[in-house]
């Protein structure tokens, strides 16, 4: 599903290059962690795959499908079906929760050449997937994110990626700033999108989320490469041993 | 003094354009009105208040041409229950206006009425007031010249709101409309305008509210590129009554809206808020000046210019606090989104206080679409132009919420989600 060949990434305004060379695939139905130390190149590697500004791609190649991504808008990559969960999600003052979940949801479908969702099945769908994560109306009525606390911008995340029906999500990050309940109800929504057609990328420092969301591949992440490539007990080993451990070993 | 002669004959070139109507009621206030114009002069470059807006077009003595806009778009305000006022190129039309009745209000036209009148009392005479320390030389050249209007007594409350629309459709067409509005103590009316009335239009209005009544006035200035406008507002508030006003701007080359609010009464409220859009050559300008010369008043002022393509946004705005207006509670925020490095917002805050026990804020801010936000959006699939307009709804709702009634807000959301579409399809 998603398949990232030697990817190599520069700072636009530095020449700094964060990420030397990626390569890993999801393939549908999985999920993929990837672990690492702070400044690994975790976090621009999702920013890259959904098309922030900011950074220059040197080398390689990802795409979804078969569809190369990097030559894609933001906007295109997330029709195309790809879902990014921001670590902090944005507070828009003025624009309201259910006027941008409609406006994404319908200019996804209008992309892809499907016909717009009337308000009435919109609303019917947002209540019911919002009624699974605890979210109630008055935070559907607010503003995007705005006065939300860190557990509700989650929660809100998850909304939209339950809406949206992405085939690849990438999480980064998800669980921080999250206490073990709203973790939980996170994570709960996360396994409820698990399906045959559906890949996760899970972007994490600790392997507490893992618990709750449980991997099939675990890589390790350190200065711009994937080290090592394992299955859900390289997670207990990160937590056991630390990051330092690993790197000396790959040394 | 003498004024100098490049104004004196602007002054006069444009005096002699025009006939001063003769006798009737409102005759004395026209020919004092005139005195006043040519002791002042018309506005020029270099006087304080037009620094920022180039008055010539809208002084000299022939309108320049504007087209008319086409637009297969419906009206604004056509869903709201109301009473329908036409002035076509700056002439009543009889046959698209409703019978100028309703419970609780009385309606006459300046042109025309009976000839001893309750508004004797207060045209020209709030002008007048509003002319110092601040001169508004086209106010007082529309006292002494303006052709009709409306002459609007409200004595309970209105059933429904009055509906003034302007429509221009001559090319070269130069109107000069004179509202007046006495709102009696306890009455309320809700006044709306819409249309951009003519190739050169001014227009004075002056609001007398007593003590406790209420006045909201919602306005539309669309829709015609190339139109310019001169607007004043004079307001007088008494004790415990309500002023609001707000003014949604679309298109055109040159508007300059003044309002004037003098709080004569303790306990009044009065907020004054706008929003713009404006593309290529459009230059918009809010003048505003707010009294306070009672004791625990509020005044909020809430203004938002969208500028695009090297278009101009221009706020004068005022607060002077009397030495008896204690309690006074004064807002002024004056803020541009900024779309491209060609466009301008030029804002003049200013306060003037001599009471000691007041609070007084204001802030001004220019800006662009904040990078984050528009990417999170795109993050989700919105396409950036999509983006950039929700952003931009969401910039002026701020303004827009100053409008009470909901129905209205969504009238005037609409009415920008339209005009932004078009240009995004365009």
């Amino acid at each position: 599903m998603l398949q990232i060949k030697n990817l190599q990434v520069k700072l636009e305004e530095e020449d700094k290059q964060i990420l030397k060379g990626v390569d890993l695939e999801v393939p549908a139905g999985k999920v993929h962690a990837i672990m690492g130390p702070n400044g690994s190149g975790k976090s621009t590697l999702s920013y890259v795959l959904s098309g922030r500004d900011g950074y220059e791609v040197t080398g390689g190649e990802a795409t979804l499908e078969g569809e190369s991504l990097l030559d894609m808008e933001p906007e295109e990559r997330a029709a195309a079906g790809l879902f990014l969960a921001f670590q902090y999600p944005v507070e828009i003052p003025g624009v309201g929760n259910m006027t941008f979940l409609r406006t994404a949801v319908n200019s996804q479908r209008k992309a892809r050449g499907q016909e717009e969702m009337s308000s009435t099945d919109f609303l019917k769908l947002i209540r019911e997937k919002a009624k699974d994560l605890k979210i109630d109306a008055d935070m559907l009525k607010r503003p995007v994110n705005v006065g939300f606390s860190g557990g509700e911008k989650k929660r809100n995340e998850i909304l939209q990626m339950a809406v949206l029906e992405p085939k690849m999500c990438i999480l980064d990050e998800t669980d921080s700033g999250l206490d073990v309940d709203a973790m939980r109800l996170v994570a709960d929504g996360v396994n409820a999108l698990r399906s045959e057609g559906r890949g996760f990328l899970v972007i994490t420092h600790y392997q507490r989320l893992l618990d709750h969301i449980k991997p099939d591949v675990v890589h390790i992440m350190s200065n711009g490469r994937i080290i090592k490539t394992g299955g859900p007990e390289l997670a207990l080993e990160v937590e056991k041993e630390g990051y330092e451990h690993l790197k000396e070993e790959v040394a | 003094m003498a004024l100098p002669q490049q104004k004196l004959d602007a002054t006069e070139a444009r005096i002699a354009a025009h006939q001063l109507p003769q006798g009737g009621w409102s005759a004395a206030a026209r020919t004092d009105a005139l005195a006043r114009l040519r002791a002042m002069g018309l506005p020029h470059p270099r006087d304080e208040y037009w620094k920022y807006t180039r008055p010539e077009t809208l002084t000299a003595p022939e309108a320049p041409a504007a087209a008319s806009f086409k637009a297969d778009e419906a009206p604004i305000f056509g869903d709201i229950d109301r009473l329908t006022i036409v002035f076509r190129d700056g002439v009543f039309d009889a046959e698209a206006s409703d019978a100028l009745e309703m419970e609780g209000v009385s309606i006459e036209r300046l042109d025309g009425g009976p000839d001893i009148h309750w508004a004797r009392d207060i045209y020209g005479t709030l002008e007048a007031n509003g002319q110092s320390p601040v001169e508004r030389p086209l106010a007082a050249l529309n006292t002494a010249f303006a052709t009709d209007g409306l002459l609007i007594h409200v004595t309970g409350k209105a059933a429904k709101p009055i509906s003034v629309v302007y429509v221009h459709e001559a090319e070269t067409s130069d109107a000069m409309l004179h509202h007046v509005v006495k709102v009696d103590a306890g009455a309320e009316l809700t006044l709306l305008e819409n249309g951009p009335a003519a190739a050169r239009f001014n227009k004075v209005m002056e609001v007398d509210v007593a003590d406790t009544g209420a006045f909201h006035h919602i306005r539309a200035q669309g829709r015609d590129h190339e139109r310019r406008a001169a607007t004043h507002i004079f307001a007088r508030l008494g004790q415990e009554s309500v002023f609001k006003t707000f003014t949604l701007t679309v298109n055109g080359v040159l508007t300059r809206n003044e309002c004037v609010i003098e709080l004569t009464g303790d306990d009044a409220v009065a907020h004054v808020a706008g929003a713009c859009l404006g593309d290529n050559d459009f230059h918009h300008d809010d003048t505003v000046f707010i009294t306070h010369d009672a004791v625990n008043c509020e005044s909020r002022q809430v203004f938002k210019k969208v500028l695009r393509n090297g278009a101009k946004g221009v706020f004068q705005g005022k607060i002077l606090v009397k030495p008896d207006a204690q309690k006074t509670d004064g807002y002024q925020i004056s803020q541009s989104l900024l779309l491209d490095d060609d466009s301008q917002f030029l804002a003049k805050p200013e306060l003037e206080i001599y009471a000691d026990d007041v609070a007084c804020s204001h802030g001004s801010t220019s800006g662009a679409i904040d990078d984050d936000s528009l990417f999170y959006l795109r993050a989700r699939g919105v396409p950036r132009g999509i983006a950039e307009d929700l952003m931009t709804i969401a910039f002026i709702a701020e303004a827009v919420q100053e409008i009470e009634d909901e129905r209205l807000q969504e009238e005037i959301v609409g009415r920008v989600e339209g005009w932004l579409t078009r240009r995004r399809d365009a």
